[in-house]
């Protein structure tokens, strides 16, 4: 889950990192007092989850209280690659002498954290990875020994700081790393990370994910930070379609109806499980299909689930069948997953011989499964049909009656 | 031959009362020669017994009543209390721990990885379906139900490593069907960090005399195909891969998570693309379809089998 800059700043400040006085504003009023409290010029800076603010004209700079409302209008009205901004980040304009960059990662291949420093700040670590790899500290830290202090400096005198920045980076870039193992956080980054005429070091920007498995252990931060728990925080708000998804899969406590995603296709999918869904949807659109839907069906769902599920899909605009697919279960039954998309059928006054292109699950129950098909007419395959066969299957019915 | 366990594996299950588990238990039980499930773990239930398996209060008392060293660990507990149960099950004496839960924060499982290696003890998972060897046993749940899992196991001379559980059963009886048996297959499963990657495992496969080849399944999210693209150059391995990736379609839609958890795709390196890339550079064979793999598989290995 993405955290928004002003929260993830509040988020860095709590860890007693330093930064510059801040406000949050989501009226250009609220946005005058801002900058009339932090005194003197402020920078505007558009809260939305996506990259490319300051090219989109949602970063601004005001020297006065009043430039401050007049310019934070028109950031709070502009929409930033499709998501309206929550509001606008009143900031102090600091004068920096040098920028620099902090920020921890996981490494999923040593299984630790990773401290990166560079002090090449304020352009994206990645370019400067590529471009001036000397310019990139990296510093792998223990999961279960209590982070040291001589981890963060190493990192920092990696790249050639000393003297007085080293001792004064070494504590914020410490705190960063306990902050990143304390809230959960997947990503963290201080960029930039700004040394002031006098010598000290403030956090000008934040950028942090915290991981949504995690959320619970952190109600009374996230709580503060007003998010509220219906919040995604996806890469783009979910459809109407797939709240009905979500609310399919919450309907009942048996078995998993996850992940529904709207695409615009005319083949609905009711597909499974988590790895076969991935090699299904990519099977369906190998073969020309196009998907209305993507979802993740598993963990032996009741009747009503699938049902559920399968119904949801059905009544989407533009679907024209729909094709029941997944690897081989050996949790989920086969029988319950065929009740239940006949049963969708037949509620919505539809011919399940004619509306379910292919149904492709073999393994556990498939022959009490393959018996409730045979009655009601609907194609099946067993496991003598591969998964790409499936789809090729139902592309080629559904194409051919839209051709 | 086979990697991890085989017929004198002794282990136990943790959190061996709740449904799942004793669905499990019954299923290893049943599979192959039996799995010796010498007890269960359920705190507040020692003295019950579920299908003959004594369940007690800690890992201790298993252990214990054992009378010697237990072997490994299936843990089905929920997400917020596996890491305790596996400190537990790695701080008495158990080497070969499958977690099977799901959704546990990745700082938990960097936590019980890192004590594992620290006491010479293999996680696999979480988020797994376990391992299996074809007639012997099966350890976790992978296959299902004994005569489910028959159905798609038999004996032979692939190595099979999966991030999806599904997927593992679905490749094995691809293999299985034109006659391919599996020495072992492993649910590594799917999130972004694993007790075992398909590098780690290699090394055992290697040295395991009825392995011939190995086949993976891998989707977008993380670097662990490059791993083992690393591994396998640098090891000169004696064994062919055939891999298949799933997930290509999310190549066009970063940020969107799908599938399993180690899929939301982060950077260009995560990508199918780039992954099939790599894969191919180090001589791995990346096949378009499932029912592809029993044909490359066979063709990979005559290849490096002079006659």
């Amino acid at each position: 889950m993405r955290f928004f800059e002003y929260e993830a700043r509040e988020i860095v400040k709590r860890a007693g990192i330093p930064v510059t006085t801040f406000g949050f504003a989501t009226t250009p009023e609220e946005a005058r007092r801002a900058a009339e409290e932090i005194g003197g010029p402020v920078v505007i800076k558009s809260q939305v989850l996506t990259g490319g603010r300051m090219k989109a004209g949602g970063v601004q700079f005001a020297d006065t209280p009043e430039e401050a409302a007049e310019k934070a209008g028109p950031v709070l009205e502009l929409v930033i690659n499709g998501q309206e901004p929550r509001g606008v980040l009143v900031d102090t304009k600091a004068e920096v002498e040098q920028e620099y960059y902090a920020g921890v990662v996981w490494d999923g291949i040593r299984k630790q954290p990773v401290i990166l420093f560079s002090d090449m700040g304020g352009i994206d670590i990645e370019e400067v990875a590529e471009q001036h790899p000397d310019h990139v500290g990296r510093q792998h830290f223990s999961n279960i020994l209590p982070l040291s202090e001589f981890q963060a400096k190493q990192v920092v005198a990696a790249v050639g700081v000393t003297g007085p920045a080293l001792n004064k980076l070494v504590p914020i870039i410490k705190r960063l790393a306990q902050m990143f193992v304390d809230n959960d956080l997947t990503l963290c980054e201080i960029n930039p990370l700004g040394r002031m005429a006098d010598g000290s070091f403030v956090a000008l920007d934040a950028h942090m994910d915290m991981e949504n498995e995690a959320r619970a252990r952190h109600k009374a931060l996230l709580e503060e930070l007003g998010v509220g728990d219906d919040e995604t925080r996806e890469a783009r708000e979910p459809t109407a379609f797939e709240l009905a998804g979500e609310a399919v899969d919450n309907a009942s406590h048996r078995g998993v109806a996850g992940n529904v995603t709207e695409f615009d296709g005319n083949i609905g999918l009711v597909i499974g499980a988590g790895g076969g869904s991935l090699t299904l949807f990519d099977a369906v659109r190998k073969y020309g299909g196009k998907p209305a839907n993507y979802c993740e069906i598993g963990g032996n769902p009741s009747v009503e689930k699938a049902c559920g599920l399968a119904k949801l899909v059905l009544q989407k605009p533009g679907v024209e069948k729909i094709a029941v697919m997944m690897s081989i279960v050996s949790n989920t039954r086969v029988d319950i997953v065929a009740r239940g998309v006949i049963k969708a059928c037949l509620e919505l006054d539809m011919d399940p011989a004619e509306k379910i292109a292919i149904f492709r699950i073999p393994g556990a129950w498939e022959d009490e499964g393959f018996k409730i098909l045979k009655k009601y007419g609907v194609e099946y395959a067993d496991r003598s049909v591969s998964m790409h066969e499936a789809a090729e299957r139902a592309v080629e019915k559904i194409g051919g009656r839209a051709a | 031959m086979s990697i991890l366990v085989d017929s004198d594996t002794t282990f136990i299950v943790q959190g061996i009362t709740g449904r799942e588990a004793v669905n499990l238990t019954r299923e290893c039980l049943d599979y192959g020669t039996g799995a010796k499930v010498v007890g269960g773990v359920t705190p507040g239930r020692k003295g019950r017994e579920v299908h003959g398996v004594p369940v007690f209060d800690t890992v201790a008392q298993a252990v214990e009543h054992h009378g010697r060293p237990i072997d490994g660990s299936v843990v089905t507990v929920p997400p917020a209390f596996t890491k305790d149960a596996v400190f537990e099950a790695i701080e008495n004496a158990i080497k070969l721990i499958v977690i099977v839960t799901e959704r546990i924060p990745r700082r938990d499982v960097a936590q019980m990885v890192e004590l594992a290696g620290l006491r010479g003890a293999r996680i696999i998972g979480p988020n797994c379906l376990g391992i299996i060897v074809p007639d012997v046993i099966k350890m976790g749940g992978i296959g299902g139900p004994a005569k489910d899992a028959a159905k798609a196991y038999s004996p032979g001379p692939v190595g099979v490593i999966s991030r999806s559980g599904g997927m593992t059963t679905e490749m094995s009886s691809t293999l299985t069907a034109t006659g391919l048996g599996q020495s072992t297959a492993v649910s590594i499963g799917g999130d972004a960090i694993i007790g075992q990657t398909y590098a780690e495992l290699m090394p055992l496969f290697e040295a395991d005399e009825a392995t011939q080849a190995i086949v993976i399944y891998t989707e977008p999210g993380g670097r662990m195909e490059a791993e083992l693209a690393r591994w396998t150059t640098e090891n000169q391995s004696r064994l062919p891969i055939v891999a298949f990736m799933a997930g290509k379609f999310m190549d066009e839609m970063p940020g969107m998570s799908f599938g399993h958890a180690g899929t939301i795709v982060e950077g260009i390196q995560d990508t199918a693309a780039e992954k099939i890339a790599r894969l191919a550079e180090a001589g791995i064979v990346v096949a378009e379809e499932i029912s592809e793999i029993p044909g490359l598989v066979k063709q990979a290995v005559s290849e490096r089998t002079p006659v």
